[in-house]
């Protein structure tokens, strides 16, 4: 078979607007003209799962973050035998990734260090599991004391005669660097049971594959996942306030949520009220630090600052109570239903072999959780926080003159936030007029919000260059489920669906027919109806009560273990991840028929003309994806 | 579903009575034993030994029989077809006991009443395991098949009970020294399968021995054509714990044998491109199918190879059949190669770098 390729960087067309893009990004992030033949003989493919829009420049610091502290653990920490980190750059504003490999010659001096350093691990698990919690929980805390206030017209009295000698200014400088400080250390923290968590999965995955050849990946992440996750609490507490709200009779203030202050205003009015505010300040902290997003957008919105979006959800449920539903998960059946999954291929073997299933399963069971609540503390609590953290920098900025708009801070790198910072001190300081920010930054940030819309009009390629023959690099095929097969797929080359379709990843069993919902963004969520399959590039743990209504699920991006799987797998639906296209090529409102079992979707309705000269003359939301 | 009450006499495969070999024969209390484990067998009755008994005892010939086997030479065949002959002739003259017809037509028309139409049945010899030399002897003597209307049901009966006396039962209990006194023998009788689909079933994978996989194969009409190697049926292999469809191959077939109530018989024919291309079951079936085979498996507890049909005559949900479970002997032998599980058994985490290391997870 011949090798297809991806296109080179090079060969993307800039969209129109959109010119001049690489200079928003730090240098060390785009391509580099001079490594052209280096970079090009690399295969690359798009993480689009974790951040499937274009960057604002402030805003890659997550991938920056992310994809460098999972690489360290790789490569320094737990010294993986047969693979290194993973490079990576933005390329017309989305991220590109590259795992870089051990070379064979130091595999095995690696295999000593990797055993002696996972087995630590793996026997202090508990312990150490208990350690992270305290230093994820500290680092979230202080975080949280952070101030980005207006410095003061002058220095206060009491400074003056403490002889401390100090404006102020280095308080606000000190803060900026230790948020990002604070960011950085707990992205390292994420990382350091993540790998641990995919090891104990993978080696389970392997015996399973050997055991029982061609067991289906379902069957084994059903064995390992946990049933009641941290990552399903906040929408499970949303659940409980529905009930207690049904419970108190409380229904008829839930009508125009959309107004969240009158609306608990009106709750706190009424008989049984208070005891319902109680509970939800109770639920508050901290579950309600959830995204509606995943945590890497500065647009991303936060529970806790919208309030809008719980009462939302709850008043959905309260709906669904009174139409006489049952909202709750099937936690017990699932429990049950895995039980029997676990017995029954256990059954299967004998001697040595269920010795080692038993002791594989327990370990990938132990670990593989923290996979799915890690979640919660990290990209939902700790950068929530993070966030507002910045917001209120931006805010304090924009007020000083910096921007036209309350949140432009996102247009500057994080480093050039540090030269606008000491702009900053130093007018107030020296006492001028105005930072010389105020006169560059606007212009500027327009010029930058101007290339950043251009770049979101196109989506980004799945990959680049020409992939090796076969992928075998253990994390990226857990992970992004980048396999050779899904590669084939992007190429064309995989099996066809009957009578067209999508083939995707087989995520989580059952057969449905029902009406397309394409969801480009959270913001959409509201227009999903009941009974509805959703299709989106890639959905977020905050969509959870979501999933109570829909039939099934549909995504572009994601594996086995991405969050659609998991939650579709917790809900009993189907679900078909890693589709590629199906939120371009499939509209609102087309008939469906998802085989979560096989993987496949199939537009029941598909309009007859495709290709080239036949287009779409829907210009509604979902026709847009790249304007989110 | 069934208001006949089983008795000592006539007993449902689904009467609820604990089948013993004594009453029911190898063969009656196999389909009893099946059809309560889940495994749908075709629906039927078995009319008891104690049946054969009371006959026996009205027609009052057992003391002549006695007295005439004693003499005879089993290395003298033509002298024990001639007993043989003399003793089946007796019996399958007598009038059946009218409380004993009575039971047995009550229970014919209570099989009948389960199906729209009137249904052809079979009526097989049952032996108890001592009294006939092995059970595929058994099986070979004594089948009617598409008989239809109680007169010939009834007919049928009495020459399963004579069957006791065929000459090579009579040699084999000669030679092996069993005496004929207390032999018994209970009747079968069952509705005729009128498959529209039909196949085999494997609690493994043939391709590999692994035990965590159903390999069915299905095709249209009676399942002759797939045991055979006729046609090409589809070919389906689901995981055994989850159901889910591992791999899918939708084969030709191309023919399919149908029973042609005129004749009695099957005939072949032409199996149209459309039925064809698509998959012979549907998912419900294809998912009842294997919950069967797993049955099987658990009843039996070792591998399982099935043959199976859907019955026209019953309605969804109830038409799938058990026709035959025997162990699967061949391929289970091969079990998958040992694991290569941990490399320091003593450290559960021991051999890590082997699992990172294999070409493809």
């Amino acid at each position: 078979m011949s090798m297809k390729s991806f296109p080179k960087p090079s060969e993307l067309p800039v969209p129109a607007g959109a010119e001049g893009w690489e200079k928003i990004y730090p240098y060390y992030l785009v391509f580099q003209d001079e490594l052209k033949e280096a970079e090009d003989a690399k295969f690359w493919f798009c993480d689009s799962q974790h951040w499937p829009t274009v960057y604002k420049p402030f805003e890659t610091i997550g991938g920056e973050f992310a994809v460098k502290c999972l690489g360290q653990y790789n490569a320094r920490h737990l010294m993986i035998p047969n693979a290194n980190g993973i490079e990576f750059r933005v390329h017309l504003g989305y991220l590109y990734m590259s795992p870089i490999p051990v070379p064979e010659d130091q595999i095995a001096a690696r295999v000593p260090l990797f055993e002696e350093r996972v087995g630590h691990y793996f026997a202090n698990w508990e312990t150490l599991l208990q350690q992270w919690h305290t230093k994820v929980r500290g680092t979230i805390d202080e975080m949280e004391t952070l101030r980005f206030a207006k410095l003061p017209e002058i220095v206060p009295i009491e400074d003056i005669r403490s002889g401390k000698a100090k404006d102020g200014s280095e308080v606000l400088l000190e803060n900026y660097d230790r948020l990002i400080q604070l960011c950085y250390q707990n992205w390292q923290y994420h990382f350091e049971f993540l790998n641990l968590g995919y090891i104990a999965y993978l080696d389970f995955f392997n015996f399973c594959k050997e055991v029982f050849p061609n067991i289906p990946d379902q069957s084994i992440a059903t064995m390992v996942q946990g049933v009641d996750m941290e990552l399903f609490r906040p929408d499970d507490e949303l659940k409980e306030l529905a009930a207690l709200a049904v419970e108190l009779g409380l229904q008829p203030h839930f009508s125009h949520t959309d107004a969240p202050e009158a609306t608990l205003a009106a709750i706190g009015a009424a008989a049984g009220g208070e005891r319902w505010l109680a509970r939800w300040d109770e639920a508050h902290e901290p579950w309600f630090n959830f995204t509606v997003g995943n945590g890497f957008y500065g647009h991303d919105k936060y529970w806790n600052e919208h309030h809008e979006i719980p009462l939302g959800y709850i008043a959905d449920y309260i709906r669904r109570l009174d139409d006489g539903q049952d909202i709750m998960r099937p936690k017990e059946a699932l429990i049950r239903e895995k039980e029997r999954i676990v017995e029954e291929y256990r059954d299967l073997l004998d001697g040595e072999a269920q010795a080692a299933f038993d002791a594989k399963r327990t370990l990938a069971a132990t670990a593989y959780p923290y996979v799915e609540n890690h979640n919660f503390y990290i990209e939902h609590w700790t950068m929530g926080v993070f966030w507002r953290k910045i917001r209120e920098l931006s805010r304090m900025m924009h007020a000083e003159g910096f921007w036209a708009k309350p949140d432009d801070l996102l247009y500057l790198t994080r480093n050039e936030v540090r030269d606008a910072l000491f702009d900053l001190v130093t007018a107030w300081g020296v006492g001028a007029a105005a930072p010389i920010g105020a006169t560059y930054w606007p212009a500027e940030i327009e010029r930058r919000r101007g290339i950043v819309d251009a770049l979101k009009t196109a989506r980004p390629a799945p990959a680049l260059n020409t992939p090796p023959a076969s992928i075998t690099e253990p994390f990226t095929r857990m992970l992004w489920g980048i396999t050779t097969e899904q590669v084939q797929q992007w190429l064309g080359a995989g099996e066809e669906v009957p009578g067209g379709g999508l083939r995707g990843m087989a995520a989580s069993p059952g057969v449905v027919e029902g009406i397309a919902r394409v969801v480009h963004d959270a913001d959409q969520l509201s227009e999903v109806q009941q009974d509805e399959i959703l299709v989106a590039t890639v959905t977020a743990p905050s969509w959870g009560p979501i999933f109570g209504k829909i039939k099934a699920t549909v995504t572009d991006i994601g594996g086995m273990m991405s969050h659609a799987a998991i939650v579709c797998r917790e809900y009993g639906l189907p679900a078909v991840t890693g589709t590629g296209s199906a939120s371009t090529t499939i509209r609102t409102g087309q008939r469906l028929r998802v085989d979560g079992t096989k993987g496949t979707v199939e537009i029941l309705d598909a309009p007859a003309v495709q290709g080239p000269g036949a287009h779409s003359h829907h210009h509604g939301h979902d026709a847009e994806p790249a304007n989110v | 579903m069934n208001d006949f009450q089983s008795n000592e006499y006539v007993q449902f495969f689904d009467g609820g009575i604990a089948p013993t070999l004594e009453n029911l024969g190898g063969k009656g209390a196999s389909l009893v034993t099946m059809t309560e484990a889940g495994m749908p067998v075709p629906p039927g009755f078995v009319v008891a030994t104690a049946a054969f008994d009371a006959f026996m005892d009205a027609a009052g010939i057992t003391a002549e029989i006695h007295a005439l086997l004693a003499g005879v030479d089993p290395e003298d065949v033509a002298a024990v077809d001639r007993v043989s002959l003399r003793i089946r002739e007796d019996i399958t003259s007598r009038p059946i006991p009218e409380r004993i017809r009575e039971l047995t037509r009550r229970a014919y028309d209570a099989l009948q009443a389960r199906f729209d139409a009137p249904a052809p049945v079979a009526v097989r010899s049952s032996a108890t395991a001592e009294d006939l030399p092995d059970a595929s002897f058994a099986g070979q003597q004594d089948t009617y098949l598409w008989l239809e209307g109680f007169e010939s049901v009834g007919e049928h009966v009495r020459r399963c009970w004579a069957s006791l006396y065929t000459s090579r039962a009579i040699i084999y209990r000669l030679r092996n020294n069993i005496p004929n006194e207390g032999l018994s023998m209970a009747v079968v009788v069952q509705k005729m399968v009128n498959a529209r689909v039909s196949g085999v079933a494997m609690t493994l994978d043939p391709a590999n021995g692994d035990r965590s996989k159903i390999t069915i194969d299905s095709s249209y009409g009676v399942g002759e054509m797939v045991v055979s190697g006729q046609v090409t049926p589809d070919n389906l292999v689901l995981d055994k714990v989850t159901l889910a469809m591992v791999r899918e191959h939708i084969g030709d077939k191309h023919a399919e044998l149908v029973p042609d109530p005129q004749a009695h018989a099957l005939v072949e024919r032409e199996v149209d491109a459309g039925r064809r291309a698509v998959r012979s079951l549907t998912d419900a079936e294809l998912e009842a199918v294997a919950r069967m085979a797993k049955r099987a498996e658990k009843h039996y507890k070792c591998p399982q190879d099935i043959e199976w049909a859907l019955d026209r005559d019953l309605p969804d949900g109830e038409n799938l059949l058990l026709l035959q479970a025997r162990p699967e002997t061949v391929h289970s032998a091969k079990a998958p190669a040992a694991p290569a599980t941990p490399a320091s058994p003593g450290s559960l985490w021991g051999g890590f770098s082997g699992t990172l290391l294999k070409p493809s997870a």
